[in-house]
């Protein structure tokens, strides 16, 4: 479904503050595959979430969704097969804008907007319907704007009208860092739910190494901006944290210095 | 009393260009200095066009034509080439100054020899001042109603997502670039609308008439926001409209008063700078509450 072949991507190159992001990293997605993505800060998990996302070119190398070549495309062109939720609750949806609108304009993703009304009463069943599966109570107030919900309410719709077209892949950029542990669980438990039941294609970035061992049927690890481990099927399900680390240690040459990464 | 229906009429055809500063200001979230010179264009342009003989409707057409070309430069100046929205806005004003030189021909048009929409349609038994009240109310509720239907179309929601949350309205398939330039688009053409109706009402199109148009605005919206509130876009929309004819009605009570004209612009900004600076002060009071609250 995803062909990532051998991109890099340096940041400021030829200054003082040049960072070389990501190293020749390739990465084949089979459909229906849940990859978790872990790694220290500094990594490159968010620069080859990015890459994919388009929200920069990459210097060298290839991506290809589903048999299409998308290394030029704009981030906006993208987005007709790629669903997204970012790290920041408030990123993924319109704060002044009505859950309603939000939820029409996730409707049409990737469709070329048109002079129909926005909120069409025929559409109103559908999105409700969407709502209650999320199961806080959305439904009911359809013409409350986002922004007064919390940031876990707004991270379970974003990631509703990331799913709501179906996207050929599914990008979700550690989407409950910024939640309390309760309501990362729920909205952990929740893309679980959803990506599973319909089998889609997914990248996860996670600072947490349980959560990464304990979703999708594959694991990678990037290591100063390329992939280090890449673990799936029996082997994956039988790791434990302390074998990632053994593991981490003998592909590295070095310990595991990310407390972060640690202490999760 | 006889003040009353200057100042509502006044108040109605600014209350476009007051729209127009709405929605970049408000929607898009850019502060577009284009409006200085886009109004006066609307101006010039239906004031060349009036002198060359043509009638009112299409002349005020190719105003509002002319305001949206000068949007589009702005639009592709801070999208396409990546200049700073205030920058850009202020590149597009000035040129537009030489613009609307070169559209009049001179400084100053007068229009009071000729036939404008207002003297064209007039009605028999009303006086000069009736039919601009009434032109206006008619001009400013089609384009309220024309403007509450399209930001209410997909391509109107994608404009003020644009304004909302950029990252948001990509990650759905929506090209920011274009939408911001329809955005300015539709703002200068109302602001070039505007510019036309104010002329053919004061009898003359002026190169300068352009200077503080933006301060005049952003007064007119935040007027607005404040006495008749913000909950829908449609409320937005009346509050706008009636936050110009407000601000026309302070302007005509501190004139009356006594004001020397001279220093209209200095209260207009100062007006401005104050209501501009409310949500600080507000937010400050509401932390005193709050820390007295604990204390107690």
């Amino acid at each position: 479904m995803l062909k990532i072949e051998n991109i890099s991507k340096t940041f400021n190159p030829k200054t003082i503050t040049e960072k070389i992001a990501l190293r020749g990293v390739s990465l084949h997605l089979k459909p229906g595959d849940f990859v978790t993505v872990i790694g220290g800060n500094g990594a490159g998990k968010s620069t080859l979430m990015n890459s994919i996302a388009g929200t920069f070119r990459v210097d060298t190398g290839k991506i290809v969704i589903d048999g299409e070549d998308i290394t030029k495309w704009p981030e906006h062109k993208r987005a007709k097969y790629i669903g997204r939720v970012f790290q920041d609750p408030m990123m993924g949806t319109a704060a002044n804008m009505q859950i309603e609108e939000n939820m029409a304009i996730a409707s049409r993703r990737g469709r070329v907007p048109t002079l129909r009304w926005s909120s069409a009463a025929e559409q109103r069943e559908f999105i409700r319907e969407q709502l209650k599966t999320l199961n806080l109570g959305l439904e009911d107030r359809l013409e409350s704007k986002v922004g007064l919900l919390s940031g876990g309410q707004r991270q379970a719709l974003t990631l509703l009208m990331a799913t709501l077209v179906e996207p050929k892949l599914l990008l979700l950029d550690e989407h409950t860092a910024a939640l309390d542990p309760k309501t990362a669980a729920q909205v952990l438990g929740l893309t679980n739910e959803i990506v599973n039941k319909r089998k889609l294609t997914t990248l996860m970035i996670t600072h947490n190494m349980r959560d990464a061992l304990s979703c999708g049927n594959r694991l990678i690890m990037m290591h100063e901006g390329k992939i280090l481990i890449d673990v799936g099927g029996e082997e994956k399900k039988n790791l434990s944290v302390k074998d990632l680390l053994e593991m981490f240690e003998r592909a590295a040459g070095s310990e595991m210095n990310s407390d972060a990464l640690l202490l999760s | 009393m006889d003040l009353i229906i200057p100042t509502v009429s006044q108040g109605l055809l600014w209350s476009l260009m007051a729209i127009g500063v709405y929605i970049t200001f408000r929607v898009l979230d850019i502060a577009d200095l284009t409006v200085e010179g886009s109004f006066p264009l609307g101006a010039a342009t239906a004031a060349a066009c009036l002198l060359a003989g043509w009638s009112p409707i299409p002349a005020m057409l190719a105003a509002g034509f002319a305001g949206m070309l000068s949007g589009v430069v702005t639009g592709i100046l801070c999208t396409k080439l990546k200049i700073p929205a205030l920058l850009a806005g202020i590149l597009t004003m000035i040129a537009l100054y030489s613009v609307n030189l070169h559209i009049m021909g001179k400084a100053n048009l007068s229009l009071l020899q000729i036939d404008t929409i207002f003297s064209l349609y007039a009605v028999p038994d009303f006086t000069a001042a009736t039919m601009i009240l009434l032109v206006g109310a008619v001009v400013v509720i089609l384009t309220g109603v024309l403007c509450y239907w399209f930001f209410g179309t997909e391509i109107g929601a994608a404009i003020r997502a644009t304004g909302c949350n950029p990252h948001m309205i990509r990650a759905n398939g929506i090209n920011t670039d274009n939408t911001i330039i329809l955005g300015l688009l539709i703002s200068n053409a109302l602001v070039a609308f505007s510019g036309a109706l104010v002329a053919q009402a004061n009898g003359f199109a002026d190169v300068g008439m352009g200077v503080g148009t933006i301060v005049i605005g952003l007064a007119s919206v935040i007027i607005g926001e404040v006495l008749f509130g913000t909950r829908s876009f449609k409320n937005c929309l009346i509050s706008v409209i009636l936050g110009s004819i407000v601000y026309r009605a302070v302007i005509a009570i501190v004139l009356q008063m006594g004001m020397p004209p001279n220093d209209l612009k200095l209260f207009t900004a100062i007006l401005v700078a104050i209501a501009l600076s409310m949500p600080l002060f507000q937010a400050k009071l509401k932390k005193r509450g709050v820390g007295q609250y604990v204390k107690d």
